[in-house]
């Protein structure tokens, strides 16, 4: 009992190497090491603050080696990131994809009047809110359809497209008359 | 759980079918009649006077809705008036807010194709009484969407007689806020509708609306900085949700379309200060949405990781942006605020620099009796409402409290925005009745069941029980008793002890469905409440109709006193135009000062110099130069105009205080301000503007004085003045250069034509010559810089 207690007071501070893992109890206070951080975080995260906790975390840590840390992190980022992504379904992908392409586009309309200059400056108000309007909705209809969204989980899809398209229909329509 | 509830609910859902059915019915006809009932109060004008158009302002609208009315939308749209600002005209099209005229319009158009035979007249005079019973519908829906039915009525009932709505909405005053205050709280229902339920549909039709808000008013730009700010809280207090972006959003991008599609407002919708509050939060909401979806995406390690490089590259990237921003404000002279807007934000700025915003009696700081003349009773039901929004908080009614505060600030500024204030004070107060007269009723209904059902363990009671308390009530008595329906753990109640209470009780409840405990008062307070919440309500309806009786009814263009022989009618302003338009060729120009511009076009179809639009001080000055100046300066400078007659409006003989003597400081402040010439220590003795045997040389040689008191002295033979209270100074002069035409029946208006000049003058040219040679030695020095000498 004791040892046991020994070892999971050694592995809940990580300060320095643990028991050889060839022994036995050192086996087992693998498997305790692997069970602990997780529960151990939260539990943290409960009774201590924020700051705290980024304490915690830099004391932990041996030294301040800020070089590697910020782009071995930025790399642990981006691939979370785009593994958390990549499992959103295909309908909302598409409505992303159409998002990027009307913001894209918006953004090739401002380089336009930067070069050409903004005389019509109805029309270039237009085209630009335009693109940004239809960004808009495509993410309010991302957000009304998206499965993981439990505010929403009454609103049948169709109807979310038909308030979608409806509100299109009224965005145009002023697009139209303004682009002059 | 959910079966006990399904078994009690089985065996009567007819009766509660039809007790929801009965209650709806019986909304309606509360809703219908609260419609009737504010149409009708806004009738006194009508019934005591005759149905005319009021004031100076709905002039302009009538006189713009009969053009649209005659020549259709195409020739409105486009419309140059060259009647008004001789000789500069006026491009209608573009600097009128459209809302109101067209809504008249086409009411008018629908009434007559269905052979209804209602004239322009008829249909501008009652426009405003109509909207305003939609107006209290909305402030139902509004109400409805915070709190529930009961307060909806209870609010909408308030505001269909809430006098400062009143004021502004009478049968006959034609102006924007008759609509507008209709499309606010209308824009505000759909905003907070779309709030609660996160639908699309409710986001375009909530721009829609927004956009006939633009179209009627200048106070749009309310709406486009209150609903950023209630965004803003929001966010800030944690309660960001997809519903709120949805709310948000669209209508940022549709609102800013819809509004820049108005010509009065145009790219000012997306170049002026008064918008970038709304991109700012745009911008923000934005973040947030992304910084919400990632946490989403990411263990919360990770996430943390993320926070850190994104703050310290964002924050970098802000700086630079939110300074290149504030350089590109700062660089002009108003930091890109409309002189307007300033006023508002610094309440001495419009004293200091624009003094036309500053003379306009209604953009004064209204005064403590304002308060309680215009929203009575609801100024001190409005903290008991903000305290019932916390109880709980929701989006909406943080929102209410929000808006509210922010009325009470501009209110204080301008007493004409007191008008903003009342929709606000009015759903308050709704709240605050509703929930007060939800716990008394509940606690008689409570008490009477107890006292019918089982009447000694009542009496057996001794000590009061335990239970929480959730609703704290303005009238509630001192000793408040709590009860519970079954045995509870015996405990000392006060106060105090409430929170104990609390947890106490949680363990205790034997009934299926976890319901609150409410607190009940004791059977007599809750009558005596009620009774006094009543008796309260009724004193605001007494006042609400004396208020739209006698004080708000007044078409100022028609004047009544009681005497000992009865009624006296004073109708002097019809009478001048109508003189004017029957004794005047069409083409002749008429100059007085601005009041009166507006009611000139309309009724005497006169081209005027300068009219209540205001939009050329210079114009404007000019004028006020020439009723400043000795008669020959004054008649250069209006025959430089082309104009042919001058009117005043003299209330000395009658004791109409508001008459051009009296604004005459405006004019010599105006033209002051542009004609150095003109200096105001000139015409004031001690520091007063005096016209009696004191007053300066030059006051008593101005145009003004000379038009107002010609033969004034004929009509009691000592020249009282029954305004200013004393006898004139010079009493005996005749006019050199200008002809009395005619005078109205009390001496109200008086109208003069410009003398001709002499084709020549006999036996003074030696005089002339040596005059002329003076006046070019004078102009030579550069002493004075009169550009009228």
């Amino acid at each position: 009992n004791k040892h046991f207690e020994i070892n999971g007071l050694k592995s809940q501070g990580r300060l320095g190497p643990e028991i050889a893992p060839s022994t036995p109890i050192g086996a087992i206070n693998r498997r305790k090491e692997k069970e602990n951080p997780k529960p151990k975080l939260p539990e943290l995260a409960i009774l201590t603050s924020e700051s705290s906790r980024r304490r915690l975390h830099s004391t932990a840590r041996s030294g301040e080696a800020r070089m590697p840390k910020p782009a071995g992190d930025a790399k642990l980022l981006i691939q979370s990131l785009t593994k958390a992504y990549a499992a959103t379904p295909t309908n909302l992908k598409i409505i992303d994809l159409y998002v990027v392409f009307a913001v894209a586009t918006a953004l090739v309309q401002v380089v336009y009047m930067g070069i050409v200059g903004s005389f019509p400056f109805n029309s270039f108000l237009s085209g630009v809110l335009s693109c940004i309007g239809t960004a808009v909705l495509g993410v309010c209809l991302r957000i009304q359809v998206n499965k993981d969204n439990k505010e929403f989980k009454d609103l049948p899809p169709e109807r979310a497209f038909a308030d979608f398209v409806l509100c299109n229909l009224v965005l145009h329509l002023v697009i139209m008359n303004f682009l002059g | 759980m959910a079966e006990p509830v399904a078994n009690a609910a089985a065996p009567a859902p007819a009766p509660g079918r039809l007790r929801n059915a009965f209650g709806g019915v019986l909304c309606a006809f509360t809703l219908i009649l609260i419609g009737v009932l504010a149409f009708s109060i806004r009738l006194f004008s009508v019934i005591k006077y005759e149905s005319v158009i009021h004031e100076f302002d709905p002039y302009f609208n009538f006189r713009v809705t009969q053009f649209l009315s005659k020549n259709g939308i195409y020739e409105f749209w486009n419309w140059f008036d060259d009647r008004t600002w001789y000789p500069l005209g006026r491009v209608i099209g573009g600097t009128v807010y459209p809302g109101l005229t067209l809504t008249a319009g086409s009411i008018w158009w629908f009434v007559n194709a269905l052979n209804i035979p209602l004239s322009v007249e008829t249909v501008c005079v009652f426009t405003a009484p109509i909207f305003s019973a939609i107006a209290s519908w909305a402030t139902y829906l509004l109400t409805k969407e915070a709190k529930g039915t009961g307060a909806g009525l209870m609010a909408a009932a308030i505001l269909a007689m809430v006098p400062s709505y009143i004021s502004r909405s009478v049968a006959g005053s034609y102006d924007n806020e008759a609509v507008a205050i209709f499309a606010l709280v209308f824009t505000f229902y759909l905003y907070v509708k779309t709030l609660n339920t996160g639908s699309l549909f409710y986001a375009t039709l909530n721009a829609l609306s927004y956009f006939y808000m633009v179209c009627s008013w200048g106070g749009y730009t309310f709406i486009i900085n209150l609903i950023p700010m209630h965004v803003l809280l929001c966010i800030v207090t944690g309660r960001y949700s997809s519903r709120l972006y949805i709310a948000y959003a669209p209508l940022v991008i549709l609102g800013t379309l819809l509004a820049a599609l108005v010509p009065v407002v145009g790219f000012n919708a997306v170049l002026t200060s008064e918008h970038f509050a709304s991109f700012l939060v745009f911008i923000i909401l934005h973040v947030v949405a992304f910084v919400y979806y990632i946490k989403g995406l990411l263990t919360p390690r990770l996430f943390k990781m993320a926070m850190t490089l994104v703050i310290t590259v964002g924050l970098a990237v802000c700086f630079a942006v939110v300074a290149i921003l504030v350089a590109l404000v700062a660089s002009s002279p108003t930091k890109g605020w409309s002189g307007r807007s300033l006023s508002l934000l610094d309440p001495t700025y419009a004293s200091k620099y624009i003094p036309i915003i500053a003379s306009v009696s209604e953009h004064q700081p209204p005064t403590w009796p304002s308060y309680f003349m215009d929203i009575n009773v609801l100024a001190f039901l409005v903290p008991a409402g903000i305290i019932s929004c916390f109880l709980p908080l929701s989006d909406a009614s943080s929102f209410m409290v929000l808006y509210l505060v922010t009325a009470v600030y501009f209110s204080g500024v301008m007493v004409r925005l007191m008008l903003v204030l009342a929709p606000a004070a009015c759903i308050l107060s709704g709240i605050a009745l509703s929930s007060a007269f939800d716990v008394l009723t509940r606690s008689m209904k409570f008490q009477l069941s107890k006292l019918f059902d089982d009447g000694p363990a009542i009496s057996g009671n001794g000590s009061p029980n335990g239970s929480s308390a959730s609703t704290v009530n303005t009238s509630s008595s001192k000793n408040e008793k709590t009860e519970k329906s079954e045995a509870a753990p015996k405990e000392k109640q006060s106060k105090k002890n409430r929170r104990k209470d609390k947890e106490v009780t949680e363990s205790v409840s034997v009934k299926p469905k976890k319901e609150k405990r409410l607190s009940v008062l004791p059977l007599e307070a809750s009558i005596v409440s009620t009774l006094l919440l009543i008796a309260l309500g009724g004193f605001y309806v007494v006042h609400c109709v004396w208020a739209a009786a006698e004080a708000y009814s007044a078409p100022s263009i028609v004047l009544t006193s009681r005497s000992r022989e009865g009624l006296h009618v004073f109708d002097d302003f019809r009478e001048a135009y109508a003189w004017l338009s029957h004794n005047t060729d069409v083409d002749d120009k008429v100059a007085s000062w601005w009041d009166y511009g507006y009611q000139t076009t309309a009724m005497a179809n006169r081209t005027v110099i300068v009219d209540n639009n205001t939009w050329n001080n210079t114009h404007i000055a000019t004028v006020g130069t020439a009723m400043s100046s000795p008669e020959k300066a004054a008649w250069e400078i209006f025959d430089s105009l082309d104009v042919k007659y001058v009117l005043v409006v003299f209330g000395g003989l009658v004791g109409y205080p508001s008459d051009d003597i009296n604004k005459f400081l405006w004019m010599v402040r105006i033209g002051g301000g542009e004609f150095p010439h003109i200096k105001e220590p000139d015409y004031l003795r001690d520091g007063q503007y005096r016209v009696d045997a004191q007053a300066t040389p030059t006051m008593l040689n101005c145009l003004m004085y000379k038009l107002c008191y010609y033969r004034f002295v004929e009509t009691d033979g000592k020249g009282f003045d029954r305004v200013r209270g004393y006898e004139i100074g010079k009493k005996h002069f005749k006019l050199t250069h200008f002809e009395e035409v005619f005078t109205t029946h009390h001496w109200m208006v008086r109208i003069y034509k410009l003398k001709p000049q002499k084709n020549r003058i006999r036996g003074k040219l030696k005089k002339l010559k040596s005059q002329s040679s003076k006046t070019s030695s004078t102009l030579a020095a550069g002493r004075k810089k009169n550009p009228w000498q």
